[in-house]
């Protein structure tokens, strides 16, 4: 029977995590798949992106995959899987009111550390191990996405049972964060890693990389997001390098068009501008593709709705990530 | 403890009335060289969702006014490796450091970068007795909590601020704020601190250290046996230790806490909320600015970053667009033209996209100034990059 994939998704703030969360969640939902994506983080992120209504702590069917497969999306808090975990494991019904009485609730989700992190991900493995309706037809979701946190938290996340190991050596809690851990670990989960061709984003992301190696945990791919396509052929940028393409040519072709000749010099600074961005994207693209990851990119969109979701959800398939 | 920061602005809630502290230049943008050249001005806060370039707002904030005379001490949470190098920021021990070369007309530059372990640890050290202190730190439950609670960055944070304040050798406090899961973090910080203190399950756990039984009703043991049964005996036993040790140190964290708060209101403080022209971190921004308001804090205004507003309209839209297409057509050497006319239209719609992301701000918060920062093509990682930076701000 197949197991239910896992694709973790983290990245730098600012990189695009969520709509790069988004748009594989399209892209894994194939013809007859099902596919959950999950926040975890109580920003909202997912429903603003798809401009729905907040998510509540349950599974809604929020849009069609590529070929028509489902995406159904969750965002987990970790009050919620708390007080459903203490009423699934231990029927605790009147006595989980009671925590909640005496501020246990509060204490376990925010204070104690690591446990808030043991019921996120603890959550999505319980999801993960449902099965379909029918005994024989595998697992209830053909994929889970999770919109992580950032690449500097990533590991702690994902490496729960060290976070807890310090705090609790035996019991329930050590159980769970174990199995969680052992699902990370295991061979159906990939951490992909957002970036942008920056420097600083560059940076983390290879840290990231180490960090999660050095955990165990499998490094998918580095999606590189909001990539600006370079404008200019090499014969122009060349000509624009070496001068033949001066602001004196430039600005005699645009007086023929009609235009204002002495815009020829703005338009050589700017493209001279343009290959220099261009050469910095080379050089921090240069130093992924050292890197052991895999990577796949992503344009940058003007503006983002569901057309340009399934289109990211495209090139993300097409470059195999999904 | 409080949802609010965990929850996505909601467009619709009433908005209160920000409390504007700063001055607009000629020119209506937010003058960021009157703030810091306001001697009653003591503490800047920068806040901003991750990622919008806080920590170099705040490095060349502070730069910008040790240049103009002002003793500066600037507290960074996570700088980027280079640019704590340039700032002679190379290990972490918790004290600021002089910065060397920054600093004019008697001004300085003092950095340092949070150790959030070492902050907390010595507050224990400093406010116990030494045994008290031993036992604490050699909690399994504060070990935990000291270098992994999800506040805890932002409450030591607030912590380290108080004591740079309350040890007055600098004239201007410049702090970065740590990259909060949720936007505010730090402000909830106290008030989470204090509800945790306050609150029944930890006044139970003392209840058997401080003797009356009476306490020990039948819904506690109920509790206990319920965390027993999912967290395991010796965790229990382990926060109760560290909650009887602690007990001593309650009052005094909690009231410094409370007092940092009240520094951040009163006058003296201003806060800079930190964006860069994009939806999601203009919408954190919005929101950022409404928490404020709603806290009565002290806002100067809004830093939108790396803003591609260098662009002249010598060409304007319509008309590059149309002749690129017929030079295109024609081919030859004057469809490199076209090339560049691309370049241009994209700057184009790229200005004009941020642009109105910045009016959408300002629409939605007409009382709060803004200052565009044009981007650099490269990240600073020097003293001279910082200086730009400050230029930039400075308009």
């Amino acid at each position: 029977m197949s197991s239910t994939a896992l694709h973790v998704v983290t990245g730098k703030g600012g990189t695009g995590k969520t709509t790069v969360a988004v748009a594989l969640a399209l892209a894994l939902a194939g013809r007859g798949q099902r596919v959950l994506v999950c926040e975890v983080e109580g920003r909202q992120g997912i429903a603003q992106l798809l401009d729905v209504a907040p998510l509540p702590y349950e599974e809604r069917r929020v849009a069609s995959g590529l070929d028509g497969g489902e995406v159904f999306a969750l965002a987990i808090d970790a009050e919620s899987a708390l007080l459903e975990y203490l009423d699934m494991f231990y029927r605790l019904g009147r006595a989980g009111k009671a925590l909640d009485k005496f501020g246990v609730i509060d204490f376990a989700t925010t204070i104690a550390p690591g446990v808030r992190d043991v019921l996120l991900t603890g959550k999505v493995y319980e999801i993960a191990r449902r099965r379909g309706e029918k005994k024989d037809t595998g697992p209830q979701y053909d994929a889970i996405v999770i919109d992580a946190p950032p690449t500097g938290r990533i590991t702690r996340f994902l490496n729960v049972s060290t976070e807890v190991a310090g705090l609790a050596k035996v019991g329930p809690i050590r159980r769970q964060s174990d199995a969680v851990t052992a699902m990370m670990r295991s061979g159906s989960t990939r951490v992909h890693l957002v970036t942008v061709l920056e420097e600083m984003p560059v940076q983390e992301t290879l840290d990231g990389i180490a960090d999660l190696e050095s955990a165990e945990l499998p490094v998918g791919h580095v999606i590189v997001n909001l990539v600006r396509g370079g404008l200019l052929d090499a014969a122009t940028a060349a000509a624009v390098t070496d001068g033949t393409l001066d602001a004196a040519a430039v600005g005699a072709v645009l007086e023929s068009a009609g235009l204002d000749a002495t815009a020829g010099a703005t338009l050589v600074a700017e493209g001279q501008g343009h290959l220099e961005r261009q050469a910095l994207q080379a050089a921090q693209r240069a130093l992924l593709t050292d890197s052991p990851a895999q990577t796949a990119e992503l344009p940058l969109l003007d503006g983002v709705d569901l057309g340009s979701l399934l289109d990211l959800a495209g090139r993300l398939r097409e470059q195999g990530v999904a | 403890m409080t949802n609010k920061s965990r929850t996505a602005p909601a467009s619709g809630r009433p908005r209160s009335q920000a409390r504007v502290v700063a001055s607009r230049d000629a020119a209506g943008n937010l003058d960021v060289d009157a703030l810091i050249a306001d001697r009653s001005v003591r503490i800047i806060v920068c806040c901003g969702s991750g990622g919008v370039g806080k920590t170099t707002t705040s490095a060349a904030l502070a730069m910008r006014a040790a240049d103009a005379g002002r003793r500066v001490c600037v507290l960074t949470i996570d700088p980027a490796r280079r640019l704590a190098q340039s700032m002679g920021l190379t290990e972490l021990d918790n004290t600021p450091r002089a910065v060397d070369g920054a600093g004019a007309d008697g001004g300085s530059l003092d950095a340092m970068m949070l150790d959030m372990k070492r902050t907390f640890d010595e507050v224990v050290e400093s406010h116990a007795t030494p045994e008290k202190a031993a036992q604490i730190l050699g909690n399994p439950f504060y070990q935990a909590l000291s270098s992994s609670f999800a506040g805890t960055q932002e409450y030591m944070a607030m912590e380290k601020l108080g004591q740079l304040h309350a040890q007055d050798e600098w004239d201007l406090i410049v702090v970065d704020t740590p990259p909060s899961r949720s936007a505010l973090d730090f402000l909830d910080a106290p008030e989470r601190l204090s509800s945790m203190l306050d609150g029944r399950f930890i006044k139970l756990l003392l209840a058997p250290a401080k003797g009356p039984a009476r306490l020990l009703s039948a819904g506690f043991g109920m509790v206990t046996g319920a965390i027993n049964k999912v967290l395991g005996a010796q965790v229990l036993s382990d926060v109760q230790t560290f909650v009887a040790a602690f007990d001593t140190l309650f009052g005094g964290f909690r009231q410094r806490a409370e007092a940092t708060y009240a520094l951040l209101q009163a006058p003296g403080t201003a806060f800079l909320v930190v964006a860069s022209p994009e939806p999601a971190a203009m919408r954190e921004a919005s929101y950022f600015v409404e928490r404020l308001a709603g806290d009565r804090m002290p806002l100067a205004g809004l830093v939108v970053n790396r803003v591609h507003d260098d662009v002249t309209d010598a060409i304007e839209l319509d008309d590059a667009r149309a002749v690129a297409r017929r030079l295109r057509e024609a081919g030859g050497p004057e469809s490199q033209v076209a090339e560049l006319l691309d370049v241009h239209v994209e700057r184009l719609l790229t200005a004009a996209r941020e642009q109105r992301e910045r009016d959408g701000f300002a629409r939605a918060h007409p009382g709060v100034p803004q200052v565009p920062v044009t981007a650099l093509s490269t990240d600073v990682h020097d003293l001279k990059g910082l200086r730009k930076v400050g230029t930039l701000l400075a308009r």
